[in-house]
C-alpha cells in the first residue's frame, strides 16, 4: 500500500466525494463492480473499506501496436465512477489518449512516476511491440516500444495486458506478421502479468480487474494462461441465451434465412463462442444492453489467441496454413483420403499382375480339390 | 504337386478381440458424431427449442463413446503385459534382428510388391507383420492425441476429475481453436488409417489364404504346418521305433 505522506493524494473514498457523488453512488458502485467480480455479499464492505482508505496506486498506462478500442471501453464502463476517477481523475500518471501534458512535459512526468515510485506502480500495457527490425516499426517520442516497455517493466509492481494485442498479438500478430508483433508476456518473463484478452475487453472486466487490485492489494484469482478466473473461466457459449437452440439443433443457415429471424444459434454461421472464453453473454456490452450474438453476429472470438488466423469468421471451418488460402482440414482431409483410396486401388491392381504366379497356383490348388471333393 | 498343410493356431486371444471390436466401432461412432458436431446437417423444424434435443443428445454420445474408447485403450495397454506373445507390448516395435529382417521383407514384398529370392517360410508372420505392428503403435500415439486434446475440451464442461486431470491442454496450447484443430485433423488421420488397414487385411487374405480376416472373429489363423513343433503322442512314437 501507498502511504500518505508519500502521495501527499486523497484516498479513493475522498476524491469520489469531491468529484460530487454522493455516498449512496460510492457503495452503489461498490456492490456493482463485487458482484461483477464474482466476491460474495460480505465482502462488498471489505471493497468500500479499501476504497476509503487506500491511496492512489500510481499507473503507466502504454500504448503501442493498438487502436485504442480498450481504453474505449474502458471510459464507457457502465458505472460513471469507473471512468470519472478510476481512469480519468486520479490513478492515471500517464497515457497517452487522455493525458492534459503532451511532449517532454508527459515524459517527464511519467519518469518521475517511475522514480519515485520504483516497485509500486502498475503498468497497464494496451498494445503489442514489434520485435522485427529492432523494434522499428512503433515509435514513441522517438523511442521504440519495445525499450519504453522494457524500462516502465523494470520498476513495475505488476503488468496488466489490455486486450487481445497485449495479450496475444490480436490483428496485427496474424500470419504473415510482418512487424513481429509480439504479446507483452512473451517479452517480459519477471513481473506478475495479468492478461486481459478481447477486443476490447469489456469495460466492467477492466474496471473490476484495477478495483481489485486497488481493493485488496494483490491480482486477482488468475487461470493458467494468466486470465482473470472471475471474468474469463465460462465460455462464450456458456453463458449464451441462445444456447437452447445449439442443442435442440436449431441453427441458422445463412443472416437472411427465417431461422435467423427466430434468433437460432449461429453456430454455423461462424460464430465462435463454443471456443471462446469470456464474459459477454453474461455481462454484456454497453451497459448491459447487448453482446455480439444478441445483436444477431456470432462470436468470433476476440479473446481468443490467434483468432484471425482460426478460420474464416463466417463459417465454422477448421482452416489450415501453408495449404492455400482458408483451405480446411476437411477439404484436405477429403483430398487426401481419395488420394489414398486411389493409391490402395492401385496397389490392389499391381498385387493382382506382380503376384500372378503365387495366385494362379493357389486358386487352381483350390480348384483341384474342389474337384476332388468325396461329397 | 506338393501339398501344403496348414495348422490352425490361436493368434488373437478373445480380450484383443473384443478390443478390436469395441475400438472399431467407437472410432467409427465418435468420427460420424465428431463430424456432426463440428458441421451439423441443416434439420428444420417447427418445434420449440424446449421439445428437441437431437444435437445435444449426439454430444451426449460422442462424450459417453469417448469414455469407451479411453477406457477399452487403457485395458489393451494392459493386455499387452499379460496376453500372448501376439498381444504383447514388444509385438509393435521392430526392434529384434528377426522383427527388422520382416519389417524389410513386408516392405519389399507387399508394399512394394517385389519379390523374394530366397523366401523363408518364416517370412510370413503369425501374429501382426513388423510394419502393421508400428503402425498400430503410430495408431495409439494418434489415440492420445485424441484422448488428451478430447478430454482437453472437455474438461471445461466436467466437474469429474478425470477429464479434469487434462485441463491443462487447452492452455498449453493457447485456446479451444487449436486444440479442436488438432482434434479434428487427427480424426482424418484415423479414416486414413481405417483405409489402408483394411485394404492391407483383405490384401493378406487374397494372397496368402491363411484366415486374416476371419482371425479377428474367431482368434485363428493357419500357419504352415512345418512351423508347428510337432511334440508327439506317446502312440506316435511307438509307431516311429517300430518303423526303425
Amino acid at each position: 500500500m501507498i502511504t500518505k505522506d508519500k502521495t501527499k493524494q486523497s484516498t479513493y473514498y475522498e476524491s469520489i466525494i469531491k468529484q460530487g457523488y454522493s455516498r449512496r453512488d460510492f457503495m452503489k458502485f461498490v456492490t456493482y463492480i463485487s458482484a461483477y467480480l464474482g466476491l460474495e455479499n460480505s465482502m462488498v464492505g471489505q471493497v468500500a473499506k479499501a476504497l476509503e482508505t487506500s491511496y492512489r496506486v500510481p499507473v503507466i498506462w502504454e500504448h503501442f501496436q493498438e487502436c485504442t478500442c480498450c481504453s474505449e471501453s474502458f471510459i464507457r464502463s457502465d458505472h460513471p465512477i469507473v471512468a470519472d476517477i478510476i481512469l480519468d481523475k486520479i490513478s492515471l500518471d500517464y497515457t497517452l489518449t487522455l493525458m492534459a501534458a503532451s511532449g517532454h512535459q508527459a515524459e517527464a512526468a511519467k519518469k518521475a512516476t517511475m522514480d519515485n515510485y520504483k516497485g509500486e506502480y502498475i503498468l497497464c500495457v494496451e498494445g503489442s511491440v514489434p520485435m522485427g527490425d529492432d523494434g522499428n516499426y512503433c515509435c514513441i517520442g522517438g523511442r521504440s516500444a519495445k525499450d519504453i516497455l522494457l524500462e516502465a517493466a523494470e520498476g513495475a509492481k505488476a503488468i496488466i495486458c489490455w486486450g487481445s494485442c497485449a495479450c496475444n498479438g490480436c490483428v496485427q500478430a496474424a500470419y504473415p506478421n510482418p512487424t513481429e508483433a509480439t504479446p507483452i508476456h512473451k517479452i517480459i518473463k519477471n513481473k506478475p502479468i495479468v492478461r486481459v484478452p478481447g477486443c476490447p475487453p469489456i469495460g466492467e472486466v477492466m474496471a473490476g480487474v484495477i478495483v481489485h487490485l486497488v481493493a485488496f492489494g494483490r491480482l486477482p484469482e488468475l487461470d493458467r494462461i494468466g486470465r482473470p478466473k472471475a471474468f474469463y473461466s465460462k465460455r462464450v457459449h456458456d453463458t449464451c441465451y441462445r444456447r437452447p437452440y445449439y442443442d435442440a439443433g436449431l441453427f441458422v443457415e445463412s443472416f437472411d434465412d427465417e431461422n435467423a429471424k427466430k434468433g437460432y444459434c449461429l453456430y454455423k454461421v461462424g460464430c465462435k463462442g463454443p471456443m471462446t472464453y469470456n464474459a459477454c453473454g453474461a455481462m454484456k456490452w454497453n451497459n448491459g444492453v447487448s453482446f455480439p450474438i444478441q445483436s444477431g453476429h456470432g462470436c468470433f472470438g476476440c479473446s481468443e489467441e490467434n483468432f484471425w488466423d482460426n478460420g474464416p469468421i463466417y463459417e465454422r471451418l477448421t482452416g489450415l496454413h501453408g495449404f492455400g488460402i482458408e483451405s480446411s482440414a476437411d477439404t484436405i482431409g477429403k483430398v487426401a483420403a481419395g488420394a489414398v483410396a486411389g493409391g490402395l486401388a492401385a496397389h490392389a491392381i499391381a498385387a493382382n499382375i506382380s503376384k500372378k504366379k503365387e495366385l494362379k497356383e493357389s486358386i487352381s490348388r483350390g480348384k483341384r480339390n474342389e474337384k476332388a471333393l468325396d461329397s | 504337386m506338393e501339398t501344403i498343410t496348414y495348422k490352425r493356431v490361436y493368434v488373437w486371444e478373445l480380450p484383443v478381440r473384443i478390443f478390436h471390436w469395441i475400438n472399431a466401432i467407437a472410432i467409427t461412432v465418435l468420427a460420424v458424431t465428431g463430424f456432426i458436431m463440428a458441421d451439423p446437417p441443416a434439420i428444420l423444424s417447427n418445434a420449440e427449442a424446449s421439445d428437441s434435443y437431437w444435437f445435444g443428445t449426439v454430444r451426449f454420445i460422442h462424450f459417453m463413446t469417448a469414455y469407451i474408447f479411453f477406457f477399452n485403450l487403457i485395458l489393451r495397454v494392459y493386455w499387452s503385459f499379460v496376453g500372448n506373445r501376439f498381444a504383447s507390448w514388444k509385438a509393435f516395435f521392430p526392434f529384434s534382428k528377426k522383427s527388422w529382417r520382416n519389417f524389410l521383407h513386408v516392405l519389399k514384398v507387399d508394399i512394394l510388391l517385389g519379390h523374394e529370392k530366397h523366401p523363408e517360410i518364416t517370412d510370413l508372420s503369425v501374429g501382426h507383420n513388423s510394419v502393421a505392428g508400428l503402425s498400430y503403435f503410430i495408431l495409439f500415439l494418434l489415440a492420445l492425441v485424441q484422448v488428451f486434446t478430447g478430454f482437453g475440451l472437455y474438461s471445461a464442461m466436467s466437474d469429474w476429475w478425470l477429464p479434469d486431470l487434462f485441463e491443462w491442454v487447452v492452455p498449453l496450447f493457447g485456446g479451444d481453436f487449436i486444440v479442436r484443430t488438432i482434434h479434428h485433423i487427427s480424426t482424418w488421420l484415423f479414416i486414413l488409417f481405417v483405409l489402408i488397414h483394411v485394404y492391407l487385411v483383405f490384401y493378406h487374405d487374397w494372397l496368402e489364404g491363411r484366415g486374416e480376416v476371419s482371425s479377428i472373429f474367431g482368434g485363428y489363423k493357419f500357419v504352415v504346418g512345418q512351423r508347428v513343433k510337432h511334440k508327439k503322442t506317446e502312440e506316435e512314437k511307438k509307431d516311429t521305433e517300430d518303423a526303425k
